[in-house]
């Protein structure tokens, strides 16, 4: 284990509880309020696309590389995509070199179902000859500091980065990198994606790390701008009752519409 | 193709990229900076002094320094690169230390240990250059005690000129001979700390290439006092 995960802290959880019985958090938040969200695009000249997220402290960079493959035997017309989280050990005291540990790899999977089920990318124009060359499409998020909400942060990354990605020159034989043509994606949905964390008979937002220390329970849940629901990832130590799980589903649809707007247009 | 000018437009032989430098970049580090220097991007972060695991690695007459070079897989010019390091980043990793132990004591810190992670988001050639400069700036950010700050930049010759800080184009150059030579450099105390080279030169020509990086190190120095004075403001 290469990720020292982060510990529930009795003390702190009645303390934070006490808090949000009154409506507040440490910070000054209400319960239901994210940090502030920025995301520019653009951020790396190598990658055939870049996003920067922030949210609060929390900073993460996703860079798109596009490559040519063969494509999986099972899927010969559908092209290929990766996502990789690495939860980079100058990020965080916590985090260590070395593989992906766990939080890394459901980070990265999570991320990864909200775009492939969402039919975010339509891979089957990535097709270049069936069953002997498709596009690949590699989707890296790096962590630059963590400060929670990583997966919140770690999404939004992914979409934004996808949306500004560019095909690089390809003549049929080898990619030109340093020629990026105007040719986007095939873009077809936008997925967002928003984690509800339960602490007590609370519900919050956009957590920080200290406030990580306390939760019971969490679930993200990926939405459409339909407000289709294309992934779900319920985590934590504690279960959730229906009930809870119904109002955590209506809180991450109207936070993923104030997010959604930070994505703005092409 | 003769080599005549710069490739990117810059006016003369000795002039470096556009750069910038940031310290305390990174809320959760002990320390951090950050150098650009034309399209190589450098982003270092500074954990420790901590105690050091494995145990077995702890020395009771003082603290050690690593070092963590490691691009973004995204970074480079070409292919994806995959994550997880390889004989070439070990190799960096190494010389950075090198390169930085010099200016520090640590023996105050024993059995400890002061982590620098360097992290590249885009890279164009200079990449250990920039990280040295990035971790030099990150230390002080941090509190360690420096005798000096530590200034990096690739210097070198393209066919029967000698220049300062290579970009890709000028290291790949094809029509002559190439020398690529990335040094650090204590700009008070006047000595080099990392000292690599690869393809030919002559020795006056090395020499006059070490000459001309000893010289624009004071630049990027500026810059690194500058980047500090601008987060602590001047000393009183």
């Amino acid at each position: 284990m290469n990720v020292e995960s982060i510990k529930m802290n009795p003390e702190l959880r009645q303390h934070l509880i006490k808090s949000l019985d009154q409506g507040v958090r440490f910070d000054g938040r209400k319960l239901e309020q994210y940090r502030q969200v920025t995301v520019e695009t653009g951020v790396t000249r190598n990658a055939e696309g870049s996003s920067r997220v922030k949210i609060g402290d929390t900073e993460v960079i996703c860079g798109v590389k596009m490559g040519v493959e063969k494509p999986y035997p099972d899927t010969p017309e559908n092209g290929n995509l990766a996502v990789n989280v690495e939860l980079l050990p100058l990020s965080n005291a916590r985090f260590e070199s070395g593989p992906p540990g766990i939080e890394a790899v459901e980070l990265a999977r999570v991320v990864d179902r909200g775009i492939r089920e969402s039919g975010a990318i339509d891979t089957k124009k990535l097709c270049i000859s069936t069953a002997e060359k498709v596009w690949s499409v590699f989707i890296d998020i790096c962590t630059i500091n963590d400060d929670g909400n990583l997966q919140d942060a770690s999404a939004l990354a992914a979409i934004a980065a996808l949306k500004d990605t560019r095909y690089p020159a390809y003549d049929g034989i080898e990619i030109n990198y340093k020629e990026r043509t105007d040719e986007r994606l095939p873009l077809k949905a936008e997925p967002i994606e928003v984690t509800v964390y339960r602490i007590g008979n609370h519900l919050i937002v956009d957590p920080t790390l200290q406030e990580l220390q306390c939760f019971d329970a969490r679930l993200t849940t990926a939405f459409t701008a339909d407000a289709t629901i294309c992934a779900m990832q319920k985590g934590g130590e504690e279960g959730l009752t229906l009930e809870e799980i119904e109002k955590m589903i209506d809180l991450a649809e109207e936070k993923a519409g104030e997010i959604r707007s930070k994505l703005g247009g092409d | 193709m003769t080599y005549d000018k710069r490739f990117d437009g810059r006016k003369s032989f000795d002039e470096l990229r556009p750069m910038e430098a940031k310290a305390g970049i990174i809320k959760s580090a002990d320390g951090s900076g950050y150098f650009k220097i034309g399209k190589t991007e450098a982003i270092a972060a500074v954990y420790g002094p901590r105690e050091l695991h494995p145990r077995f690695m702890q020395d009771p007459s003082t603290g050690i320094l690593r070092c963590h070079y490691n691009m973004m897989p995204f970074s480079g010019s070409g292919d994806r690169i995959r994550p997880g390091g390889n004989r070439r980043s070990k190799e960096i990793s190494m010389v950075m230390e090198k390169a930085l132990i010099p200016v520090l004591d640590l023996k105050e810190f024993p059995n400890a240990v002061v982590d620098v992670f360097v992290e590249y988001p885009q890279t164009d050639a200079g990449s250990r250059c920039a990280g040295i400069t990035a971790a030099s700036i990150a230390l002080a950010d941090a509190g360690i005690v420096m005798k000096d700050l530590v200034c990096a930049v690739a210097v070198g010759r393209v066919a029967d000129k000698v220049l300062a800080d290579l970009n890709y184009d000028e290291e790949a150059y094809e029509d002559g001979p190439v020398a690529d030579i990335p040094i650090a450099y204590l700009p008070n105390s006047k000595q080099i700390t990392l000292l690599q080279m690869d393809g030919q030169i002559t020795k006056p020509m090395l020499i006059d290439a070490l000459k001309m990086g000893m010289k624009v190190c004071d630049k990027i120095k500026e810059l690194q006092v500058k980047a500090l004075k601008d987060k602590y403001g001047e000393a009183q």
